[in-house]
């Protein structure tokens, strides 16, 4: 199935959870947060979150920042 | 009491939190993490904000938060969003991602100036602090606005000095001055604008409780030497504004004896 991810269209498999994804991802689940169809996702959930076609996932971490630096990456 | 012991014991209280540090920066722009890391260790801050944005997923990132000092309270701000619904939504996320109440509400009308949308602000702003945000909103240094931010529940308002990046100081100094004697009671942190020191000393001297910069201190050429430099320029503006300073006179007012002088 397809869905969204940080904006990408993504092709993954049909029976995909939350938690599948971010391994998938190889990120580190303490250092990114995760907002599914706009709505967060608490880490302790992942695991419990199956995926959808048409998801639009957004997955975010933190930067530097304070002033002008918000051009790259802008969440949509 | 004496200067040591003033300086001491003069804090200030956001919520439930005390800061003796009325300087508050950035971690953004700097040419490499030691040199942030020095900067910070020389401006005394104990709260710096961070971004939030998509993690990048065609490459490994290390995690930025790493490279802060852990004593170090971390802020998150919704820098780049352009909407209230980007901004709560950004805000939402990064509590989950930090597990803290806290946020720096910024919410950005303009590409080119920067300046925030003081309407979606508002409307973040009361969004936010019904879901338990503790939130401190940037905006113009309007005082209707600062009222309406309070009353919708932020325990601190953040008026700018001049755009963001921008380096130009206190643009409207008498906006400040009216605010902080309407708003005796309110905290105010100027936020964004401030170039060099003596911006600092005039926004202190005006009777701002804090000073939030980042441009200011990352683009100095030493940058850990223009953090000190806050520092010291924020303890003196303090101590000027508790000073209560003389006043402004159009003429001389002569300070010795003018009689008995040799003729």
């Amino acid at each position: 199935m397809r869905v969204q991810v940080n904006g990408e269209v993504r092709e993954v498999s049909d029976q995909l959870k939350l938690s599948e994804l971010v391994s998938e991802l190889s990120l580190t689940p303490e250092r990114v947060a995760i907002e599914l169809n706009k709505r967060v996702v608490r880490r302790n959930q992942w695991a419990a979150t199956m995926l959808a076609d048409g998801d639009r996932i957004e997955i975010v971490h933190f930067v530097g920042g304070g002033g002008r630096q918000w051009a790259e990456g802008r969440r949509q | 009491m004496s200067t040591a012991a003033a300086a001491l014991t003069d804090h200030f209280e956001i919520a439930n939190r005390t800061f003796h540090s009325r300087l508050i920066i950035g971690t953004g722009k700097y040419r490499s993490f030691d040199e942030m890391k020095a900067a910070h260790r020389a401006s005394g801050a104990e709260m710096v904000t961070v971004a939030v944005r998509r993690v990048p997923l065609d490459r490994s990132s290390e995690s930025f938060l790493d490279h802060l000092d852990p004593s170090l309270q971390i802020l998150p701000n919704t820098a780049g969003c352009y909407s209230a619904e980007e901004a709560v939504r950004t805000a939402r996320l990064a509590r989950e991602a930090l597990n803290t109440e806290w946020i720096k509400l910024e919410v950005i009308g303009d590409q080119t100036t920067l300046f925030p949308d003081n309407e979606q602000t508002l409307e973040a702003a009361r969004v936010l602090v019904k879901e338990g945000f503790i939130v401190l909103p940037y905006f113009t240094d309007d005082l209707i606005m600062a009222k309406k931010l309070l009353d919708a529940g932020c325990p601190a308002v953040m008026p700018l000095a001049a755009p963001i990046g921008s380096g130009l100081g206190v643009q409207n100094p008498t906006n400040l001055r009216i605010m902080r004697e309407q708003l005796p009671d309110a905290r105010i942190i100027v936020d964004a604008g401030v170039g060099t020191a003596s911006d600092a000393a005039i926004a202190m001297e005006l009777g701002a409780d804090a000073v939030l910069m980042n441009t200011a201190i990352a683009e100095a050429s030493d940058a850990a030497r223009m953090a000190q430099a806050m520092k010291l320029a924020i303890e003196a503006g303090r101590l000027a504004y508790l000073s209560g300073r003389m006043p402004r006179r159009l003429y001389a007012s002569a300070s010795s004896p003018t009689s008995g002088v040799v003729r």
